[in-house]
């Protein structure tokens, strides 16, 4: 007999430790979560089986992770009270740091470390802003943006989307 | 009360200035004193930087936080977004000792320390706080009779343990406001369901977001409204931008969206030009034409 590999056993360790947050064991997988899903009820996302799958397997590359519009209805009508949604973006952040990030969200970063905002302004809106009689305080811009840079090196931000 | 410094976010200012603009005019109007946070950056939005890095998060929305601490006034937003980043950001600041001691510990780089002083305030509430629907109705010139359907938007409204806006399944001080202004506010159903922008999913999977706004537009529009009410650039965009989208598969609703101080700027007489909502996507000449016919009718002194 061979050696068995972990993987040939398709296990794998859960995406998160519940002894961090024990209340997700509280779950009953009732689906009230998922009934209250104003996204589960067009895409395959499910907050239940994913409540339920986290803690027993890694979950980090599955895609409905980011089909959550954070819309908060799970957590408000969780009869456990459970904070789900909170758990969902918990959830998020463990892939982000295995590097699992999606193209469209890694550019919406890079636009934030380069201009301090996540929308930056372009010459149409420029232009506009002029005719309404609004002014956009350049020098107050590049003060926050050099802010923002600093305290996204000091957080590691950078190295973090770079993965 | 603290004075207030307006905290306009990324959305508006870069790609609906008009709102901000109707915004500075109805304060102006009320008397409302409030200053530009001249130096604020990205709240950061919650969808993307929450989800990713929650240091990163409660580190970037502590500064501008610190900004308005500085100046001794509490922010105004007027954005679901922004108001959600930077309540939750000052909530858990406050109340947890090792957050704050950690995020200070970066803030220190800037030569920043955040305290803990101010509260972080939307236009919805408080307006409805604050000002009064009593007071904001003795100052509509132009009462509009239109039929509207409100959108609160999810993050205005929840978490409730944290927003402590009543419920969120059943709310009416939108409504209420809406209603101050002479237009009705018009049931519809799925009205406190969701727009489909949030969570980082229109930046990602933009079909997806279309699924949920579509239900939204078709539910809105069978209830016979003029326009939609929102107090979000991010449900705003979602709406008027995605109109445009869903006409390229042969969905029409061509219905207006305003946010909540363009209709407030309508009913205190400016037009809407005035308020910018010839900056928005969708144009519907049949409803700027039924908004002059009233404010003409509803002149003062007539």
């Amino acid at each position: 007999m061979g050696i068995i590999s972990l993987k040939s056993l398709n296990i794998s360790f859960p995406i998160f430790n519940p002894m961090k947050n024990t209340e997700i064991l509280t779950c009953f997988q009732c689906g009230t979560c998922h009934a209250s899903c104003p996204s589960g009820k067009y895409t395959s996302l499910n907050v239940r089986k994913i409540v339920r799958d986290s803690v027993r397997k890694d979950i980090s590359d599955q895609p409905e992770l980011w089909m959550c519009t954070t819309c908060y209805n799970c957590q408000e009508r969780c009869p456990r009270g459970i904070k789900v949604t909170d758990f969902v973006l918990t959830l998020r952040s463990e892939a982000v740091k295995k590097g699992k990030i999606l193209p469209a969200h890694r550019k919406v970063c890079n636009f934030l470390i380069k201009t301090g905002q996540s929308i930056p302004i372009d010459d149409k809106h420029r232009d506009i802003r002029k005719k309404l009689g609004l002014r956009i305080d350049e020098a107050a811009r590049k003060k926050a943006l050099k802010d923002v840079k600093k305290l996204l090196i000091s957080t590691g931000f950078g190295e973090l989307i770079k993965k | 009360m603290k004075d207030l410094s307006l905290f306009a976010g990324c959305l508006i200012p870069n790609r609906y200035p008009g709102i901000e603009k109707a915004t500075g005019l109805v304060l102006d109007r009320l008397g409302i004193k409030c200053f530009e946070l001249k130096e604020a950056a990205c709240c950061p939005a919650p969808g993307v930087y929450r989800s990713f890095d929650k240091i990163t998060w409660l580190t970037l929305a502590s500064r501008n936080l610190v900004l308005a601490e500085e100046k001794g006034t509490d922010i105004l937003t007027i954005c679901n977004g922004c108001f959600s980043s930077l309540m939750d950001a000052n909530n858990i600041l406050k109340n947890d000792a090792v957050l704050r001691n950690e995020v200070n510990a970066h803030l220190k780089k800037i030569g920043k320390e955040y305290r803990g002083t101010i509260e972080v305030r939307h236009i919805m509430e408080f307006l409805h706080t604050d000002i009064g629907v009593k007071k904001l109705s003795d100052a509509i010139e132009k009462p509009l009779e239109i039929r509207t359907a409100v959108h609160y938007g999810c993050h205005l409204l929840k978490p409730t343990k944290e927003r402590k806006l009543g419920s969120a399944e059943c709310p009416v001080f939108f409504d209420e406001l809406v209603e101050a202004t002479g237009a009705k506010s018009v049931p519809y159903e799925g009205k406190t369901s969701c727009c489909g922008a949030g969570g980082g999913v229109r930046s990602a999977m933009l079909e997806t977001s279309f699924k949920m706004t579509e239900y939204k537009l078709d539910r809105i529009v069978r209830a016979e409204v003029d326009c939609i009410i929102d107090s979000c650039p991010f449900c705003h965009l979602q709406y008027d931008a995605g109109q445009v989208e869903l006409k390229k598969s042969g969905k029409n609703f061509d219905i207006p969206v305003l946010h909540f101080s363009q209709l407030l700027g309508l009913a205190l007489g400016y037009t809407p030009e005035d308020v910018g909502l010839h900056l928005n996507e969708i144009i519907n000449p049949g409803f700027f034409g039924k908004i002059a016919e009233i404010q003409k009718r509803n002149a003062p002194g007539r």
